[in-house]
């Protein structure tokens, strides 16, 4: 049972005023959008978060879990999107650390482990071997030994994230004939999966989760697919998409047959001057990876890349550079932003051969460009001379942005560009986009967000394990097309 | 683990018989001893790095808490005509495990990176050694007799510092399989984040191998006062840097997650032989530390070859997943 729980990290309220029954001898389903809060419920049901507000009743008892192993003891064992192994230890380690079976003087008894991880895979229906390390395991095996761990708990709940993300079906088939077998002897199970089908086909009941708060809860035979596609996605929010439609120009970005073995595949699409471009999907479906590949930052493995007709070497993000592309990354703390680092250098940062004489930076020239564009984009701040790191995470979003514009970039590719961000910095990254492409500029942006890729895209293309599954026109484009698209959904039967 | 540790003993075997066929004295029984003996006390210390690097931290201290430890003890015997031998190595490990115990408890509670910690540690112990010797030395003459045996006396030819050593090195690499505490410290040192999810002890286990490392580092210093029967200011200078190449020849991940304690002291023992065997074959004793350092090199270039090769394994299975 978990009642009215959130949590919010900063000023952003990732979970907020959940509640939902879990019940013995059910599987219930937990669906939403990417960034609807899940996971973040997920983890405070772990015990690795603890709730700011509200609380979990097992059995109508409160609990308050201080860490994960308390969670455990509870009998509650989490399946976790990202595998958590450790890759140099044993498959049977894995499953057991921690708790591994003992002999006489409390050593581990390692043949017992093996035994008794070999049992849980039979349990599974599938062979692996309990000895080898974990270290090269396929990332369908290691949700295979993820799984196998929280089956080995007997748990009286099991919450399992995304399990069968990477599984083939045949794994699949198997995990919910275990989740029936599980349920028949009395276990509570979550299943969150962006498989609706999978929901549908295992659960008794679903709970829908939007922008961090429960929307609904139903038996599951009450609700229908496309209800559920309707509450997941619902939303007005017009005003925070300002968004100026011009005739796009020449073709600025051409990308044909792009191919990164195992990772997308065949990818052909173009960017115009003055239109922005959306790659949308789930996330994992290959989109930022997409744009690494386009930079150069990883190698593709066939396929072509063209900026203005010319092509770009293979895996060389310096001649993106000088081509005029910018990438603005996804995390921009790591990859986008020198954190201690002060606001006028960190937008200096990428235009430095620009700004220096005789190899020598000029101090003048890095505090002259960072104030032209922090008056553009209009950042907030005190001092030009204050780290990063003392800003707001839509300001700090917004420097990133200016150290890349200021290298006056003709292609823009930004990766989840208000992630994180309050609304009212989002909509003003917004306005900036959109003055910015109706100034020419040609964007591929990223966003997991529906209402963003809605709001400001001129064309929408929907990835789905590594291909495109779907481009929309803007006018084309809505919410139920794109995720029906972006989860494997056939489209809605027109009425 | 298993191939590496065969492959250092294969390496000794070839070091060892090649230099004896250039010098046939090499394999006289007094060389091997001395061999023998100079490599325990670097196994010994590799022990408690093992412990240490695996959970990925370092140790930088175990060479100045050699010194000291050895000075403190020596000192004692000077001072306490008398005073039990088996008095002597309660005090050296007693200094030790204190000195281990404030790098742990830095290292955990304070979250300084083990690396700072300890390097501040080498020079605060080094200092207060300089202050403690001030100039003098203790010569052979006031340490007792019993005491020094442990350093030049055998068991059907085996120095008795080998045979101390191979009993911690056996009961440490025992232990380091078979007990559950001790594997948290492979899981820490895995995957932090994964260590946390599991629920284990961070902090507790990180210091204790702290401790022990402290601990092993002042029994050193004890056997270093044996073996060489007087002490200056220089004792176990450098060591630590000895010690962690010994280790990582021997296959433990500077990262962590994975090294046997085994590994570590035949790595001493590698390194120790082709030591002994450059001086047999009369190499200028420059060559010495390059050569050490190429064999730390290739190492690590071979781990890391490793690491690439595994990852590429995983690459290509991820992908024919994809494809089924």
């Amino acid at each position: 049972m978990i009642r009215d729980v959130s949590k919010s990290f900063g000023a952003v309220m990732a979970v907020q005023g959940v509640s939902f029954p879990l019940y013995a001898g059910e599987a219930h389903a937990l669906l939403g959008e990417n960034g609807a809060g899940k996971s973040t419920l997920v983890k405070i049901l772990a015990g690795v978060y603890g709730a700011d507000g509200g609380g979990l009743l097992i059995d109508g008892e409160p609990v308050a879990f201080k860490g994960p192993a308390a969670s455990r003891a509870a009998g509650v064992s989490v399946i976790y999107q990202e595998p958590t192994l450790f890759p140099d230890l044993s498959v049977a380690e894995n499953i057991f650390m921690g708790r591994q079976p003992l002999r006489v003087g409390r050593r581990i008894d390692r043949a017992a482990m093996n035994r008794e991880a070999t049992d849980v895979f039979k349990r599974l229906g599938v062979e692996l071997d309990p000895a080898r390390v974990a270290r090269g395991l396929s990332v369908a095996d290691q949700q295979i030994v993820e799984i196998a761990k929280a089956l080995s708990f007997n748990a009286r709940v099991l919450v399992m994230d995304e399990p069968t993300a990477a599984l083939t079906n045949v794994e699949v088939d198997r995990l919910f004939e275990v989740i029936r077998t599980l349920r028949t002897h009395g276990a509570a199970v979550l299943f969150i999966s962006h498989r609706l089908e999978e929901a549908f086909e295992s659960c008794q009941r679903v709970t829908i989760m939007r922008d961090g708060r429960s929307i609904r809860t139903a038996p599951i035979e009450e609700v229908t697919i496309d209800d559920v596609i309707r509450s997941m996605v619902g939303h007005d929010l017009d005003n925070l998409f300002p968004k100026t439609v011009i005739e796009p120009g020449e073709v600025v970005l051409e990308v044909e047959h792009l191919t990164r073995v195992g990772v997308f595949d065949d990818i052909s699409f173009n960017v115009r001057r003055g239109e922005i471009v959306a790659l949308a999907g789930l996330v994992g479906a290959g989109r930022s990876e997409v744009a690494r590949a386009i930079f150069g930052i990883d190698k593709r493995t066939s396929g072509t890349v063209q900026v203005h007709g010319a092509e770009l070497p293979n895996g060389n993000p310096l001649a993106a550079m000088s081509a005029g592309v910018a990438l603005v990354p996804e995390d921009r703390r790591q990859q986008g932003l020198v954190m201690d680092m002060s606001i006028d250098r960190n937008v200096a940062l990428a235009s430095l051969g620009r700004l220096s004489r005789f190899g020598l930076i000029r101090r003048s020239s890095e505090r002259d460009l960072a104030t032209t564009w922090a008056g553009r984009l209009q950042l907030k701040f005190s001092r030009m001379v204050d780290t990063v790191s003392t800003l707001s995470g839509g300001n700090q979003q917004k420097v990133v942005l200016g150290k890349w514009l200021a290298r006056k970039p003709s292609l823009l590719i930004i990766d989840e560009p208000t992630r994180g961000i309050d609304v009212g910095t989002k909509a003003e990254v917004h306005r900036i986009l959109d003055e910015l492409v109706t100034q020419g500029l040609a964007v591929l942006m990223i966003s997991s967000e529906l209402p963003e890729v809605l709001g400001m895209a001129d064309r929408v293309l929907v990835l789905r394990e590594g291909r495109i599954t779907a481009e929309f026109t803007r006018a084309q484009a809505d919410e139920d097309s794109v995720m029906r698209a972006a989860t494997g959904q056939p489209p809605a039967v027109a009425a | 683990m298993r191939a590496r540790e065969l492959g250092i003993g294969v390496a000794i075997v070839v070091v060892f018989g090649l230099t004896t066929l250039n010098n046939h004295a090499f394999a006289q029984i007094a060389s091997i001893q001395q061999l023998l003996s100079g490599a325990a006390l670097i196994a010994l210390l590799g022990v408690g790095e093992t412990l240490v690097l695996v959970t990925n931290n370092v140790d930088l201290s175990v060479g100045s808490i050699v010194g000291l430890s050895a000075y403190i003890v020596g000192d004692l015997f000077k001072h306490n005509q008398g005073m039990p031998v088996v008095a002597g190595f309660i005090v050296a490990i007693v200094v030790g495990a204190v000195i281990g115990a404030i790098n742990g408890l830095v290292t955990t509670v304070a979250r300084v990176p083990s690396l700072v910690v300890t390097l501040a540690m080498l020079y605060i112990v080094r200092g207060l050694d300089g202050l403690l010797v001030n100039g003098t030395t203790i010569d052979p003459g006031s340490i007792p007799k019993a005491f020094t045996a442990v350093g030049y006396q055998t068991l059907f030819g085996i120095p008795w510092l080998a045979i101390i050593v191979a009993v911690v090195v056996a009961g440490a690499g025992y232990a380091m399989r078979s007990f559950r505490a001790s594997r948290d410290l492979y899981a820490i040192g895995s995957n932090p984040d994964a260590a946390a999810l599991a629920g284990i002890p961070a902090e507790r286990r990180v210091f204790t191998a702290f401790l022990i490392s402290g601990a092993l580092a002042g029994l050193g210093g004890a056997l270093f006062l044996a073996l060489h029967a007087q002490i200056d200011v220089s004792g176990g200078t450098g060591y630590e840097l000895t010690v962690i190449a010994a280790c990582v020849v021997g296959g433990v991940a500077i990262f962590g997650g994975s090294g046997t304690v085994l590994g570590a002291a035949l790595g001493a023992v590698l390194l120790n032989t082709i030591n002994q065997a450059l001086v047999a074959s009369r190499v200028s004793s420059f060559w010495n530390e390059a050569i050490a350092g190429a064999l730390l090199l290739t190492a690590i270039a071979f781990d890391r070859w490793l690491s690439l090769r595994v990852a590429r394994s995983l690459q290509s299975a991820k992908g024919a997943h994809r494809a089924l």
